[in-house]
């Protein structure tokens, strides 16, 4: 409760089952004040059950929910200082967008003078002044989007809680709401906390990710420690795409080692491209990452680790090129280089060398499902959905 | 033929400029010769006539339509599917109340007399507001007694069968309207046997000694609930108060649940919610349901004949007695015209404070 000036949610244990089903799993982390923190999963992974805890609408099975340092665990949604974006919005159709802003000031039995007042503010923070008496039937989808944002915004919660909210826009206005997001976050300096399932959205926006799978939180971090830096082969496959290579140490101590791929080559790493400070035993079972954009494609065969593949599909994507490229043992891997890059060399069948700097392999624990490339497969991607 | 064809289609063109000018044209035409028919302003030969000039009219229609081009036939197209409609409300609606307009302002020559003359004469309708207000009076007083009654069970009902039904949800409307199978009448008349001095009802009141309370409240009378206008008023509020759950239940199904969230997500308990998102969105329905309710319930005969007295006849009881008893056309033709007025009046006066147009 000290710190309460810091952290504004913390989940302390927090379980929920549903019969036998586990939907949420000892979640056990905090929000500070002015985050920007997602919750990112595929679904059912039990992202949203957690979101639904903290505003109230599900009550944890054991463990505590704190807001502002209270235990609210048992506390109805209508007295947590706590406000949801919807899915689908959720905006009362018989009210005009500025009743709809109004509603959550109303209830509180605010003077209508401030109400009036907030409503304006908040009209202008989401840009919508103008559309202030109309139905929200009228209004596009972006802007029942920002009308659903201000309204939950004018009650100055201590966190803002979004389910899914640029889910049903499409890709152009979701990338701009994304932006714009972040600008009313900024503006308002409110705690948001983000449920999605769109990685990329939640590399793009958040301040910290929290990745869950399956009821379980797997990692929690920067943007940047979870993608370079993955705790487990789900959170490597899942945050941008990777290689996994699954491979078995031949020698590995406190300077590195080496490991050899399953498929055959060898692998040198050091001793910071691991997770933490492990060390494994001869003969153990890992995985070997490498982004697409940290494979070098050229036609001779470099001094270094290197490892022999051929081009299956090149895919120009704009800005640059994607490869699929297949391993000797018929593993398929993805490599990026740029879209301005000369590369006539490229094209179906050609025979490549794939290498790497030394700081780009990246070990991790254990063999995936799934050898190869994480975007090109489709049963893993279906999985992911 | 070809030269034909062409001056079809000239004019089809030049009638398509102006479709609603043609269209409408042949729709009053045609709606003032039906109305001529089945009221019999003309008779005989020149009914012939009349016949075979409609018949031309729509002929013509259709002619111009297919000889003009394709933009003369979407043009006048719409006014061809609205014909059968319009005639059929010709001949069934606007003939018969022009001809009981006319039987309200004639005057009876003897009590056999079955074509009265038209005579203006408005001592029918005299008679039909002074000497029948007691159950004008009655029959507006029970319909909306009964209306309110609907409303306080339906209202439950559709709610629950909406939002708490689950997968019975299609059983339960289901037995909502299992009554309609039986005959509205054997229905009535079952209340007889249900609410009579020797039934299961009085009987159980009587063991509880409950019936000062009924007495009291007026529900009971002399010991009986039979023949009383509180039977009058429960036998109209069961026959009619499917016409009040269907209605609601369907402006509660279309309502998000989300919305509930969103209210309380909002700082409003689960009441406030109710009275803030989920009534004023099921208005709609609960508008359509009273009109279902209270109109037919205030022309309403049958429960009156069969669970009343003669101190609880409503106007639906005295206008079928004027009309089939006392053979008085004119004056049962006025009540029916007073009747009808008086409904438009309330529901347009209803429709004034509850409109909900912009809810749909």
């Amino acid at each position: 409760m000290n710190n309460s000036t810091s952290e504004v949610i913390h989940l302390d244990h927090v379980r929920k089952q549903y019969g036998s089903f586990t939907a949420v799993e000892d979640a056990n982390f905090s929000i500070g004040r002015g985050e920007f923190f997602a919750m990112l999963g595929p679904s059912g992974c039990g992202k949203t059950t957690t979101l639904k805890m903290i505003a109230g609408f599900e009550q944890p099975t054991s463990g505590s929910v704190f807001l502002e340092g209270v235990n609210v665990s048992t506390v109805p949604p209508y007295k947590r200082n706590v406000n949801t974006v919807f899915q689908q919005y959720a905006l009362f159709p018989h009210m005009s967008v500025a009743d709809n802003i109004a509603f959550g000031p109303r209830s509180k039995k605010l003077d209508e003078s401030e109400v009036k007042k907030r409503v304006g503010d908040m009209l202008d923070v989401v840009r919508l002044a103008e559309f202030a008496d109309r139905r929200p039937s009228q209004l596009s989808g972006g802007q029942q989007q920002r009308v659903a944002l201000a309204r939950a915004l004018v009650n100055y919660p201590s966190a803002l809680l979004l389910d899914e909210p640029l889910a049903a826009l499409d890709l152009k206005l979701r990338e701009a709401m994304q932006i714009e997001l972040k600008r009313i976050q900024r503006e308002v300096e409110i705690t948001f906390v983000f449920v999605t399932h769109d990685q990329g959205e939640a590399l793009t926006m958040s301040d910290r990710i929290a990745v869950m799978s399956q009821g379980v939180v797997e990692q929690i971090g920067t943007p940047v420690d979870i993608y370079k830096k993955p705790e487990s082969l789900f959170v490597a496959g899942f945050i941008g795409s990777a290689n996994l290579l699954p491979s078995t140490v031949s020698q590995f101590d406190a300077a590195g080692g080496t490991v050899v791929l399953n498929g055959g080559g060898t692998v040198t790493v050091g001793r910071d491209n691991v997770a933490s400070d492990v060390t494994w035993a001869t003969g153990e079972e890992v995985t070997i990452m490498l982004r697409p954009e940290h494979l070098h494609v050229t036609v001779e065969r470099p001094a270094g680790d290197a490892l022999q593949a051929e081009v299956t599909d090149v895919v120009f994507q704009g800005s640059a090129v994607r490869l699929v490229l297949q391993l000797d043992n018929g593993t398929e891997v993805t490599a990026m280089v740029g879209g301005d890059a000369d590369l006539p060399f490229l094209r179906p069948g050609a025979a490549v060398w794939l290498s790497w700097l030394a700081t780009s392999p990246y070990v991790l624990d254990g063999w995936p499902d799934l050898a190869g490339a994480t975007t090109t497969n489709l049963e893993s991607i279906e999985a992911a959905l | 033929m070809a030269s034909v064809v062409s001056a079809g289609k000239k004019w089809g063109d030049s009638l398509s400029s102006r479709p609603e000018n043609v269209g409408l044209g042949v729709m009053l035409g045609l709606g003032v010769g039906a109305v001529a028919l089945a009221a019999q302003w003309v008779k005989g030969p020149s009914a012939m006539l009349v016949a075979i000039a409609m018949l031309a009219m729509v002929v013509g229609l259709i002619y111009t339509a297919f000889a003009g081009g394709l933009e003369a036939r979407k043009s006048l197209a719409p006014y061809g599917l609205l014909k059968p409609g319009m005639i059929w409300l010709c001949l069934f609606f606007l003939a018969p109340l022009w001809s009981m307009v006319v039987m309200s302002l004639s005057s009876k020559a003897g009590r056999f007399d079955f074509f009265p003359d038209f005579t203006w004469n408005f001592e029918n309708y005299r008679i039909a507001l002074t000497k029948f207000r007691p159950q004008f009076i009655r029959s507006f007083s029970y319909a909306g007694i009964a209306t309110l009654l609907t409303v306080v069970i339906g209202y439950p009902l559709a709610y629950f069968i909406a939002f708490r039904g689950g997968k019975y949800r299609n059983i339960l409307l289901g037995l909502v309207v299992v009554p309609f199978f039986t005959s509205y009448l054997i229905r009535t008349l079952a209340w007889n046997n249900i609410l009579a001095d020797e039934g299961p009802v009085v009987s159980l009141i009587n063991t509880l000694h409950l019936s000062g309370i009924f007495e009291s409240l007026d529900i009971m009378q002399n010991g009986k609930l039979m023949n009383t206008p509180a039977a009058v008023i429960g036998g109209l509020t069961y026959n009619f108060l499917p016409f009040m759950v269907l209605p609601i239940y369907v402006s509660l199904e279309k309502i998000d649940v989300r919305l509930v969230d969103a209210a309380m997500d909002l700082y409003s308990s689960a009441s406030q919610a109710f009275r803030k998102v989920v009534l004023p969105l099921s208005l709609p329905g609960l508008f359509a349901g009273s009109l279902l309710v209270f109109i037919p319930a205030a022309g309403d005969f049958v429960n009156a004949q069969f669970l009343g007295n003669p101190q609880t006849t409503m106007i639906g009881n005295s206008i079928q007695d004027q009309f089939l008893r006392q053979l008085n056309y004119p004056v049962a033709s006025a009540m029916s015209f007073v009747l009808m007025i008086i409904i438009t009046i309330i529901v347009l006066i209803y429709t004034k404070f509850m409109g909900t147009e912009d809810l749909a």
